[in-house]
């Protein structure tokens, strides 16, 4: 149903390479995908044939694994070469439009933007590798130190609103099949419906105004400092924690639904029925197991989802994060704040859906062979 | 169609969306004060001249929201509008050609999909200069990878009936058979994808104005009315929860709507499941 959000993030799952990766090519002779135009395959596939014929789950999590970072690679062009082939000179933006050519010029060799593209795409991939991100042109201080402070505090916020809110959405989700067309599951169909549409935002200033302005219960701005004890910081992102689980619960919460469902109106669950199989052994032992692929798969996805929406509610709450570290970097265009921020985002949504996809694969023996 | 048919939820809807393209299209009639107009001083509590008060600069609040709704939803509907011809011409394209052209296509649009959408608008933004209509196709540009996958998913379900397969055999072109075999077919859903993206459309927008990004003040939009205000938040000043709350009351209603359309799709093709 609304998927808008979440389900829509990279789903590799036609493993047809597109020889990005130098493994992906060697990939494409996996014989559960046949590609009859690939000849390299079957010239240099042999001991890969092998691997798959003997271990085809090992070789299927291998595909998986290629396919990921050939595409994190070809993001990572695609983050600097798209920058390069879009018009607007840094220089003359960093400068303001009465620079001087001279000054233009000096800044330029300054920045290193002197040098050919692709021996700039070179050094910086090479550095990325290692964790050097260069320096910040704003602050000329090290982008990858500063990540490495920050991106520990947004994983820190991630990481409790995903343990509040998966729980949570699978329960409500399962609440919600169980009275289905009934009352609860209509009242909360309604209102994720709407949590749905609240812009995130809204949801952090509504939280803000009730909780840390009228009852004073909490705490804004969400500051947190290196001598701050861990009590002290889990109070400081309650409220920010509470955005994102509202935020990330009805999309959770609605797919979980139509997981279950979907599996709870199958054949096979109405021949248990009709054989008379008291409900909770239909649910543990015929229904449980297959749901439990698409499920999972659910919560995966919404991760990946998650690691995106703090962004905003960072800026929110002035919470010290990558995503605040970002947005600000975007407003006075220091590009290589901006496309470190970018692929590490990026690295974290494509490994979250392949991890979403692998467990599929492993929970859902099908998957392994697929025709 | 029945009248009669349309549920409470969906009249509910359709009501809002009126009353906000309303807004948007009658702006200077209705609205009390001027768009760019200081006639107060600064956050008044709402009452009085101001029906909902003023803001960090002294306009008046509502005013500006009935201007903003004019910004809000001309940007929002002309980047889904843009995203859906886009996405359903290459979609249609890649579905009727097959082949290279599907698979280039196809690989293409999951690199895009890769990289988060917010993500990846921040980073396209954070070069190129900000105009209104460069702003307008980035949303565009970037929606239309969602528009691509659900188009090429319904187009090759129809692709393959007997009727395509008979315009093809009579002799008809690739655009003929788009847009008359395949695009009248797939007009349903494609409908309930476009009031999704819609609704997308107005939160990604106001998401990007938020974080400055987006419109450009003083131009008056939901979003940036949000950032303006932002600071009042502490002393308890409402003033960024109102055109907050008028986002979140326009995206609802679309999605109400969108929902009813839905569950009328799924139930013309007799699915077992209701979800």
């Amino acid at each position: 149903m609304m998927e808008s959000g979440p389900l829509t993030g990279p789903v590799p799952t036609d493993g047809t390479a597109d020889g990005t990766h130098p493994r992906s090519a060697a990939l494409s002779g996996v014989p559960a995908k046949p590609n009859p135009a690939d000849a390299k395959g079957e010239i240099d596939g042999t001991f890969w044939r092998r691997f798959v014929f003997r271990r085809p789950l090992a070789a299927l999590i291998l595909q998986r694994l290629g396919l990921s970072v050939g595409l994190l690679f070809a993001v990572s062009l695609m983050i600097f070469g798209g920058i390069e082939a879009l018009p607007g000179d840094f220089a003359t933006t960093y400068l303001g439009q009465s620079a001087t050519p001279q000054a233009v010029e000096n800044i330029r060799k300054d920045l290193g933007l002197d040098k050919p593209w692709s021996e700039r795409y070179l050094s910086w991939l090479g550095g990325a590798v290692q964790g050097d991100f260069g320096t910040s042109w704003a602050s000329k201080n090290s982008v990858g130190e500063q990540i490495g402070k920050r991106l520990g505090n947004s994983l820190f916020l991630a990481f409790f609103a995903a343990i509040v809110s998966v729980p949570l959405a699978v329960g409500l989700g399962m609440l919600a099949v169980q009275f289905r067309n009934r009352l609860p599951d209509k009242i909360i169909n309604v209102v994720s419906l709407a949590a749905i549409s609240l812009p995130e935002f809204f949801v952090g200033y509504l939280l803000i105004m009730f909780f840390a302005v009228k009852f004073g219960v909490a705490t804004f701005p969400a500051t947190v400092y290196d001598s701050m004890s861990f009590t002290e910081r889990l109070s400081a992102i309650a409220l920010p924690v509470a955005t994102l689980v509202l935020v990330v619960l009805a999309h959770m919460m609605r797919m979980t639904r139509a997981a279950i469902l979907n599996v709870m109106s199958s054949a096979y669950v109405e021949t248990a029925e009709l054989k008379g199989l008291g409900m909770f052994r239909i649910i543990a032992r015929h229904a449980a197991p297959n749901a439990v692929a698409p499920v999972i798969n659910v919560i995966a996805l919404n991760l990946a989802y998650l690691v995106v929406g703090v962004v905003v509610v960072e800026v929110v709450f002035v919470y010290p994060g990558m995503g605040q570290y970002m947005v600000d970097a975007v407003t006075v265009r220091d590009m290589p704040v901006v496309q470190a921020c970018g692929l590490i985002f990026a690295a974290f949504y494509i490994f979250l859906n392949m991890a979403a996809d692998i467990i599929a694969i492993l929970a859902n023996p099908r998957l392994r062979h697929p025709r | 169609m029945n009248l009669r048919s349309i549920p409470l939820s969906a009249w509910i809807g359709i009501a809002g969306i009126t009353i906000a393209i309303f807004c948007a299209l009658f702006a200077p009639v209705i609205a009390p004060f001027g768009e760019r107009e200081v006639v107060g001083d600064v956050w008044l509590p709402a009452g009085g001249d101001f029906l909902l008060g003023t803001d960090n600069l002294g306009r008046d609040l509502l005013s500006r929201l009935i201007y903003g709704a004019r910004t809000t939803i001309f940007v929002a509907l002309a980047a889904t509008v843009l995203s859906f011809s886009l996405g359903m011409i290459l979609s249609f394209t890649a579905a009727v050609m097959g082949g290279f052209v599907d698979q280039f296509f196809s690989r293409f649009n999951d690199l895009m999909m890769a990289i988060p959408t917010l993500i990846f608008a921040l980073v396209v933004l954070a070069v190129l200069p900000q105009h209104l209509w460069i702003l307008i196709l980035v949303m565009a540009v970037l929606d239309s990878t969602r528009v691509f996958r659900i188009g090429r998913a319904v187009a090759l379900d129809v692709a393959v009936m007997e009727f395509v397969e008979a315009a093809r055999l009579r002799g008809e072109g690739s655009t003929w058979i788009i847009f008359r075999e395949i695009l009248p077919n797939t007009l349903s859903p494609l409908l309930a994808e476009f009031g999704l993206r819609f609704a997308f459309s107005i939160l990604f927008l106001s998401t990007l104005s938020f974080l400055g990004l987006g419109i450009q003040p003083p131009a008056a939009d939901w979003g940036g009315m949000v950032k303006d205000n932002k600071d009042g938040i502490i002393f308890g000043i409402s003033a960024a929860l109102i055109p907050g709350a008028a986002i979140a009351t326009l995206a609802i209603c679309v999605n109400l709507v969108v929902d009813w359309l839905m569950k009328r799709t799924s139930s013309l093709k007799g699915g077992r499941g209701d979800a």
